[in-house]
């Protein structure tokens, strides 16, 4: 095993070598330093331009300045790392860096982490309910995406999604028509997805057309988007909700000590959350605290689960623990919640909460919480406009691979013993479904890497893709060659914990060194 | 089921379920490959109003405004300016949908007609579309097929320059030879460019197929026959690799398009005074506010042209795909069902000895329909449904 990642690592080195090097010929080829000087009618263009060509070495030939370049790359092998310096600003391009990958690599993470959940999903609902309305306006839904310009979308979100919410939450009037028409295609999409037959898709789509709507008109008919919160009712009521449906659907609600114990774990949510309201008064947050009581609320879980013992301990932990997660997430988003309208207040944001540029407010004084707001509405518009690219693929892959181990044999047989329809899918149907997407994820984050390009470009997001974008406008070579690199680097990485991650999970295929 | 077919390309069919089977084997019957993939293709609805829709934009786009010497019907062009009338706004209304008036997309803030320059960028960007799908389409088969055929040493190389292609994001190294186009600022130098990195996705899936098929029967007796390699290669394999090699370069002029807009929209692809839908954009992002039509046109184009390229393209995958059954819906399985007595004699024995009859059967019988769209254990009608849309062919992925 260790040979062979020796030999992936070695020949994806050699295909970096090649690849940098190509392209750093081919950007000098491309780029044109000296273009404002060529049209320059200053009288000493001519001895600005001898001074710029003597001062980038563009009399040496490209191919040896790539391997000055590269002899800085190796230094990052010894700690020394020196990736050139942008000769317009004369700013280096590793402290250029900095800011720009922790960004980058903030926005591909949430928006892989949203379109993984979301996207496959949909995918597993609309495989399921294969040939009927839902799989076919699911499909052409991701046909839709597929074709979708996200530069156009995203322009698109910008004045629909930050200025007009930001101009209605200054003056509130609420659309009703809007509402109902919202609230009836979330119940068709209900109704879709829940299946069933004759009466009972009526009853779907009437439930969940009122409920859409009731929880609709109180998000916007009340205050709550200018004061928002979950409170203790609001955390332990959805806890239990979360814990009804974790449980039907890990080990079905006649499992009785699971059911149990997901409930237990609610309800120790509700609790918790009376409890981290005094403990984050005293305590000033930080990220490691705020890990650190998410790890102890899922010990939590799986220690309600286990004590509930029964034949099938881990089940009932399995499913607590991720009740446990829910209860956390709840109790997180509330805290938020609860400096909402503290930080809309604030000099820098003066009501208009959503973003529409750059990674932060400049100059934001406040404390974790405000923060985290302030990153999350910076992150609103350009995760769902990347979410947008990505969440076709998924989709649309875990629809197939579902439809393709459904067609098995050993799902047959499974039906056959009598099992019910949740177990076949969820036990025996969903975790092979997933296995291909081991391989896919990384693929998919290159895919997002190069789409970060353009929004980061459109939401003057100041990461690597935007770093990228300005330099190669700007004929700067190091900064651009710098990006290329670092995308290189991932790239081969996340293709070779691909295949690391499919044969460790899929024993039919096997390494050989 | 039956085991005597006269007509080798139903054979697929054999396994399939029986309402489909029922719908399928009559249309079949003494059809060649080509007409069977054309009666699949013209069935598909999406995909035909697709072809359509993109055949109408095209000839809208190419007679409205002309190309290169030829003048079209529409009275503007995309660079004269014309007084703005009215702030520009479009004259082409909802409320009279009958009258096209003096600018039907409105004017820009110079007084550029938005139609002809819709129109022009639509040329354009439907041009780049299709060099590029053929750039791909030529060198993607060619590698694809050389290193299938060959493997070994030759496969070791060409792979190995496939994976240089795909390390970065299309985007990034679009963007660099975008630049490099950019210096002769001609939109067809930047199609060749672009068409030359969109390659690899198609390259891997010809060599997947050509290994497989070199391995069959009629390729060694081709061989065996003296013919040569560049004769195998193209007059024996590459016909039968057709299917995948046209489905892929459907799918992947739907992201050509998607990828020419966007780089264009970054400045790196088509720039003023060339025009293309993405530069549009890119030209008119700010106005958004005060003159939205300039921004709702062109990026209208980009999505209707790309979505009906991608409709396209899977009507020519289930065309394609012997192995693809289309499930009849509830309403055709009730046809079916009540077409199936009124058959007269004769044809109910020239179905059976033509296999349509074992599988007409159930309906004869008076079985009642499975719901097409359950797939429980009771709903035979999927099980041996294989399925070939698992979307992996959309990017060019390998398939499993």
């Amino acid at each position: 095993m260790i040979k062979y990642l020796i030999r992936r690592f070695l020949s994806a080195a050699l295909v970096m070598l090649v690849v940098t090097f190509l392209m750093y010929v081919l950007i000098d080829l491309a780029i044109d330093p000296l273009e404002d000087l060529r049209t320059s009618t200053s009288p000493n263009a001519a001895q600005l331009m001898e001074n710029r060509i003597r001062n980038l070495q563009l009399d040496v030939p490209s191919p040896i300045r790539y391997f000055w370049w590269l002899t800085g790359v190796g230094g990052c092998l010894i700690g020394q790392c020196d990736l050139g310096s942008s000769w317009l600003t004369g700013q280096a391009v590793t402290s250029m860096l900095q800011g720009a990958i922790l960004n980058s690599v903030k926005l591909v993470f949430v928006a892989t982490f949203v379109s993984i959940i979301l996207g496959v999903t949909v995918g597993l609902v609309s495989a399921i309910r294969q040939y009927t309305g839902f799989d076919y306006a699911i499909t052409f839904i991701t046909f839709l995406l597929y074709s979708l310009p996200v530069f156009w979308v995203a322009v698109l979100l910008k004045q629909y999604g930050a200025i007009e919410f930001n101009n209605f939450l200054r003056d509130p009037e609420v659309n009703w028509l809007a509402l109902v028409v919202i609230s009836l295609i979330a119940g068709a999409f209900w109704m879709g997805a829940m299946g069933g037959s004759g009466r009972r898709r009526y009853i779907n789509l009437a439930a969940g057309t009122i409920v859409t709507f009731a929880l609709l008109a109180f998000l916007f008919g009340s205050n709550w988007l200018l004061q928002p919160g979950i409170g203790l009712i609001g955390v332990t009521v959805t806890s239990l909700a979360a814990a009804v449906l974790v449980t039907h659907l890990s080990t079905g609600l006649h499992n009785k000590r699971a059911f149990y114990a997901a409930l237990t774990t609610a309800v120790l949510g509700g609790v918790f959350y009376y409890a981290m309201q005094w403990f984050f008064y005293f305590v000033p947050a930080n990220w490691f605290i705020i890990l650190g009581l998410f790890v102890v609320a899922i010990l939590v879980g799986v220690g309600v689960g286990f004590a509930f013992g029964g034949p099938d301990k881990g089940a009932s932990a399995r499913t607590a623990a991720i009740v446990a997660i829910i209860a956390s997430l709840l109790v997180f988003v509330d805290r938020n919640m609860q400096v909402w309208s503290n930080y809309s207040n604030l000099a820098q944001i003066r009501g208009r909460p959503i973003a529409t540029i750059g990674a932060s407010s400049p100059g934001l004084q406040g404390d974790f919480w405000i923060q985290t707001v302030d990153s999350f509405t910076h992150l609103l518009l350009p995760s769902i406009a990347l979410v947008l690219i990505s969440f076709a693929t998924y989709t649309r892959y875990s629809r197939g691979s579902m439809l393709e181990v459904m067609n098995q044999d050993y799902i047959r047989t499974a039906r056959a013993k009598g099992l019910t329809e949740r177990t076949v899918i969820m036990r025996h149907a969903l975790r092979n479904a997933l296995l291909p997407l081991a391989s896919i994820v990384p693929v998919d984050i290159i895919t997002l890497i190069g789409g970060a390009v353009l929004t980061e470009t459109i939401f003057g997001w100041a990461g690597m893709g935007r770093m990228f974008v300005d330099s190669l406008g700007k004929a700067d070579i190091d900064p651009v060659m710098a990006y290329i690199l670092i995308t290189g680097i991932l790239a081969v990485v996340a293709n070779i914990v691909a295949d690391f991650v499919y044969a460790i999970l899929d024993p039919r295929i096997r390494v050989n060194a | 089921m039956t085991t005597s077919l006269p007509d080798p390309s139903k054979h697929e069919d054999t396994h399939a379920l029986e309402g489909d089977n029922a719908i399928e084997a009559q249309e079949t019957a003494g059809l060649s490959q080509g007409q069977i993939v054309w009666r699949r293709f013209i069935r598909h609805k999406g995909a035909l109003s697709g072809l359509a829709v993109v055949l109408l934009i095209a000839i809208l786009a190419y007679s409205s405004v002309g190309f290169g010497p030829i003048p079209g019907w529409w009275k503007f062009n995309h660079y004269n300016t014309n007084d703005v009338l009215n702030g520009g706004a479009p004259t082409w209304q909802l409320s009279n949908i009958f009258s096209l008036g003096e600018h039907p997309f409105g004017q820009d803030d110079i007084g550029r007609d938005n139609f002809a320059r819709v129109m022009k960028g639509t040329q354009i960007s439907i041009m780049v579309m299709l060099v590029m799908g053929a750039i791909s389409l030529v060198v993607g088969v060619v590698i694809g097929s050389l290193a299938g055929y060959y493997r070994k040493r030759v496969d070791d190389v060409l792979m190995r320059l496939t994976d240089l292609f795909i390390t970065l994001p299309v985007i990034v190294v679009g963007a660099v030879l975008g630049v490099l186009a950019g210096k002769y600022s001609s939109p067809l130098l930047l199609a060749i460019c672009l068409g030359l990195i969109l390659w690899p996705g198609l390259a891997r899936l010809v060599r997947g197929d050509f290994l497989s098929l070199r391995e069959r029967e009629f390729v060694d007796s081709a061989r065996v026959a003296g013919a040569s390699d560049f004769r195998i290669i193209f007059k024996h394999m590459l016909p039968n690799a057709m299917g995948v090699i046209i489905v892929n370069t459907t799918l992947l002029m739907s992201q050509a398009i998607v990828l020419e807009t966007a780089l264009s929209f970054l400045g790196f692809g088509v720039s003023a005074p060339d025009v293309s839908l993405g530069q549009l954009i890119n030209e008119y992002q700010s106005s958004f506010s005060t003159r939205p039509w300039l921004f709702w046109w062109p990026g209208l184009f980009i999505i209707v042209i790309a979505l009906c390229v991608n409709f396209i393209g899977d009507g020519l995958r289930d065309a394609f795909d012997p192995r693809q059954k289309r499930i009849p819906s509830k309403k055709e399985m009730l046809k079916a069902q009540i077409r199936t007595p009124e058959r007269t004699e004769e044809e109910a024995a020239a179905a059976v000895t033509t296999g349509a009859g074992a599988t007409g059967m159930p309906f004869a019988e008076g079985t009642p329909a499975q719901g097409p769209d359950r797939p429980g254990p009771a709903g035979t009608v999927n099980t041996h449904d294989d399925p070939g849309d698992t979307g992996d062919d959309h990017d060019g992925k390998p398939r499993h």
